[in-house]
């Protein structure tokens, strides 16, 4: 733990920027997350503008990207920029790291009974890698030729070729500098996560008495151990391919009718290696935003979690399975029909944990006193999208329905509500119930009842459409979903599409409004405004370094004791000992 | 508080602030990065395979690649490489007995021990770099690339006639001057051309090698680090050896790492 003692000249320096203290490097992940995903959603409705009313001027876009939007109207190039790094940004930057980094960091220490990371110097450079890693993607937008074009998926040749496409050059070679950063970033992150909830739990705060929330981290931090190293060694290659004439992932191709110097590579490999990272990332980003429902949901419904070790032990299958199942993105590279019917099978095997899941939710809201405030709202929303996302996944997971609806639209709504949505709404509700832990203030009620009900609304009016596209055919990434005869009359779905996302933008906004004017002007936080039995509630609304200021709290039961018959309050903290002839959930 | 939940209390309750494994977390931390970096290298070597398995016919023997001794004339296919690899692997049980006399807190014995390791370390970087400058080198002889881009072995030092990979018979005559004539004779290996056959071949071993010899090297440093720690005490102070114990941990993963690029890049 560090010593602040000998700072006192640079106070603000080792207070807010290079805090070695869980709960500022939790506000450092959520500012730079935020910041983040507001530039990945405005990238989302540039686009938009150019699907909705393909060709036509939208002097607004002019004002907002310069050069990208001569006259008003989307380049072609710049679309696919746009569509690149709206997916880089908000998978990676927004719901990998600002996700986790913020509500592990914040959550971790407080849950389990930590006075601080295991190590919060690590925790440090961690946050550090990861800012300097979103500077970079940032930089990447403004270089000769604009930022990597070719997907966030960049698939070689477009990535391996510096001069296939404009973004193949000087972008690319940024958008694999700034992922190497971060895989750094995640790494010294999620080992962090992993030690202290093995070694750095309170007295009493047995692995079977840890809220939800802890376990999906540790899950998470586990898979991004095991994932990321794979991605780095991928895009290692990747720069070989590019700057040292190797051909890992280079076969004998023409370009300008002439054949590259290269041979025998095969780009396939690469798509094996990133999507054995891909999919687990999958549920490095719906893994925290599960275990945050959890908790909102149980709180709010004042009634035990339904099914606990079944809560833990779907989150490990879903873990477990997550590595196997990579194959499912890649039916259609020739794949070879038996291990398609492998890859199937342990797809498939995904919605069993999922569904237990999503029954378990569903039993825990039954017949309780639901608390409908914006946090259980949002955690609400994350049931929903989870049903009706997955059950698509079952169509895409599927390797002969998968392939006449591969790269279209239908795989766009598919993935956008599963893991987009879900992640998203996993966020914001964290950030809902956890403001006044954090900013020691609450958040305004009725702007976040608006937020909810625009987010959700324009949420589904984006995405379930998108399946109807992806049914008759529209293939993802077109510059214009409408050039087509084919497509012609899909305009009016494509406006409609086009609408919700500028509302659910616009709806965004109040949600930054509400978060910026509450942590200057916010009501105080009471001590525990959710009634709520974890430990972080215990420790003081103004942040202290060390979390409690006294002796660290005792834990005697587990965190789900809502509504116990024979309890006064509906709720009893985990630092309550248990009373004679009662009996602890948690074992 | 009744008796039953009394033992359930002092049986089953965790005890907090210790670990289940009953390591520190630093140690941990450093198990869990050691099983991050295996999938690294575990990503590298299963390209390795499926590009291996797709150029199964064509892909260089190493026994006939890697056949140099230094100060030795003639072939000895392996020889150096094995030597390489022993060296390690010996650098290995150096650094168990300095972590063994780290737990006796015999400073001395560390000292001695851990000076072998940086040695042993030294000696497998030197070698590697060595044997990457006889593959860039290449043959006297080299190998003729055609215009298609297939290389081909000369039947002899009268470069008229070459064998192709995979092909029985010789190509000669007429037939071989014309297409000597179109191809390009070419010397070594490096990122782009392979004078052994497929360009694969050299990428993967350039990269892998390298990548691992980057652990070998980064491990030297780390080591010669905490080697002046030992020297100035810093560990006799703080009452224990941990810190040799992690790096030790580190130094057998990279030793064990190579035995896999051994196996695989030399002996299948």
């Amino acid at each position: 733990m560090s010593t602040h003692t000998h700072h006192h000249d640079n106070d603000f320096l080792f207070k807010y920027i290079f805090s070695t203290d869980h709960k500022m490097i939790a506000k450092q992940f959520l500012l730079t997350g935020t910041v983040m995903g507001f530039i990945g959603m405005m990238m989302s409705l540039f686009f938009r503008i150019q699907l909705g009313w393909p060709g036509e001027s939208v002097p607004l876009l002019e004002t907002f990207l310069g050069d990208w939007a001569p006259g008003g109207v989307l380049a072609p190039d710049k679309y696919l920029a746009l569509v690149t790094i709206h997916g880089t940004i908000m998978v990676f930057f927004l719901l990998t790291a600002g996700l986790s980094g913020t509500f592990s960091n914040l959550l971790i220490p407080l849950q389990i009974g930590a006075r601080d990371m295991a190590s919060g110097f690590m925790n440090m450079l961690s946050y550090w890698f990861f800012f300097l890693s979103s500077v970079i993607m940032l930089i990447s937008l403004f270089v000769e030729g604009g930022p990597a074009s070719g997907g966030w998926t960049i698939y070689p040749p477009l990535s391996a070729l510096p001069e296939a496409i404009p973004g193949s050059g000087m972008g690319m070679t940024l958008w694999i500098a700034s992922m190497a950063v971060f895989i750094v970033s995640s790494l010294l992150g999620s080992l962090n996560y992993i030690v202290t909830i093995l070694n750095l739990r309170t007295k009493g705060m047995s692995m079977t008495r840890m809220p939800l929330t802890i376990w999906a981290f540790f899950v998470t931090a586990i898979l991004g151990v095991l994932s990321f190293p794979v991605l780095l060694g991928a895009v290692l290659l990747l720069l070989f391919d590019r700057s040292f004439g190797t051909s890992f992932y280079l076969s004998d191709i023409f370009i300008a009718g002439k054949a590259l110097e290269v041979e025998g590579g095969s780009p396939i490999l690469f798509e094996h290696l990133f999507w054995f990272l891909g999919h687990p990332e999958v549920y490095i980003i719906l893994l925290p935003a599960l275990g945050i429902t959890s908790e909102v949901v149980a709180t709010n419904s004042r009634k035990p979690i339904f099914g606990y070790r079944a809560m833990i032990g779907s989150i490990l299958a879903i873990g477990f399975i997550s590595v196997l199942v990579w194959g499912h993105h890649m039916f259609v590279t020739g794949m070879s029909p038996f291990l398609g019917a492998v890859f199937t099978f342990t797809t498939l095997l995904v919605a069993i944990p999922s569904a237990v899941k999503v029954f378990n939710y569903l039993t825990t809201l039954w017949k309780g006193n639901i608390k409908f405030t914006p946090a259980m709202l949002f955690a609400i929303g994350l049931v929903s999208t989870f049903i009706t996302g997955g059950l698509t996944g079952i169509i895409l997971g599927d390797s002969a329905l998968d392939i006449n609806v591969h790269d279209t639209y239908f795989v766009v709504g598919h993935f956008h509500i599963v893991m987009g949505l879900s992640g998203t709404f996993g966020m914001i509700c964290g950030v809902y119930h956890w403001f006044p832990k954090m900013f020691g203030r609450m958040l305004d009620k009725r702007l976040g009842f608006v937020h909810f009900w625009l987010t959700i609304t324009s949420a589904y009016g984006v995405f379930f459409p998108m399946h109807f596209l992806g049914l008759a055919g529209v293939p993802r990434r077109y510059y214009s979903n409408t050039a087509f005869p084919l497509f012609e009359n899909l305009i009016d779905i494509n406006v409609t599409i086009s609408v919700f996302a500028l509302i659910g933008g616009v709806a965004q906004f109040i949600f930054l409004y509400n978060m910026i004017y509450s942590i200057f002007k916010g009501p105080k936080a009471p001590k525990n405004p959710w009634l709520s039995n974890t430990l972080e509630w215990t420790t003081p609304v103004e942040h202290i370094h060390g979390n409690w200021p006294g002796e660290i709290p005792e834990v005697h039961r587990w965190p789900y004791d809502y509504s116990k018959p024979g309890s006064e309050e509906d709720y009893i903290p985990q630092t309550v000992p248990l009373g004679p002839d009662e009996k602890d959930e948690g074992h | 508080m009744s008796a039953s939940t009394e033992t359930l209390d002092n049986k089953k309750i965790w005890g907090g602030n210790t670990s289940p494994f009953g390591i520190s977390y630093g140690k941990m931390m450093m198990w869990f990065f050691l099983v991050s970096d295996a999938f690294t290298f575990t990503g590298f070597l299963v390209a390795y395979g499926y590009m291996r398995h797709r150029f199964e016919e064509v892909w260089p023997v190493a026994e006939n690649v890697f056949t140099h001794f230094p100060f030795m004339h003639g072939d000895h296919p392996l020889l150096y490489v094995a030597l390489m690899t022993f060296i390690l692997i010996m650098s290995s049980v150096t650094m168990v007995l300095a972590v063994e006399a780290g737990q006796r807190m015999k400073r001395d014995g560390v000292i001695l021990w851990m000076a072998l390791t940086i040695v042993g370390g030294l000696i497998f970087v030197g070698s590697q770099a060595w044997e990457w400058g006889h593959f860039i080198h290449g043959t006297e002889l080299g190998a003729l690339q055609l215009a298609d881009g297939t290389i081909v072995q000369w039947v002899d030092e009268a470069k008229n006639a070459f064998m192709i990979p995979g092909v029985a018979d010789a190509v000669t005559g007429s037939e071989a001057a014309a297409m000597i004539a179109q191809g390009t004779e070419i010397y070594g290996a490096n990122l782009t051309v392979n004078e052994y056959g497929v360009p694969l071949f050299a990428d993967f071993f350039f990269f892998i090698t390298g990548f691992h010899g980057f652990h070998v090297f980064s491990g030297v440093v780390i080591n010669f680090i905490i080697f002046v720690n030992v020297l100035k005490g810093t560990y006799e102070k703080r009452g224990h050896y941990e810190m040799v114990e992690k790096v030790g941990l580190y130094w057998h993963f990279v030793d064990l790492v190579w035995v896999f690029v051994f196996t695989f890049f030399y002996l299948v």
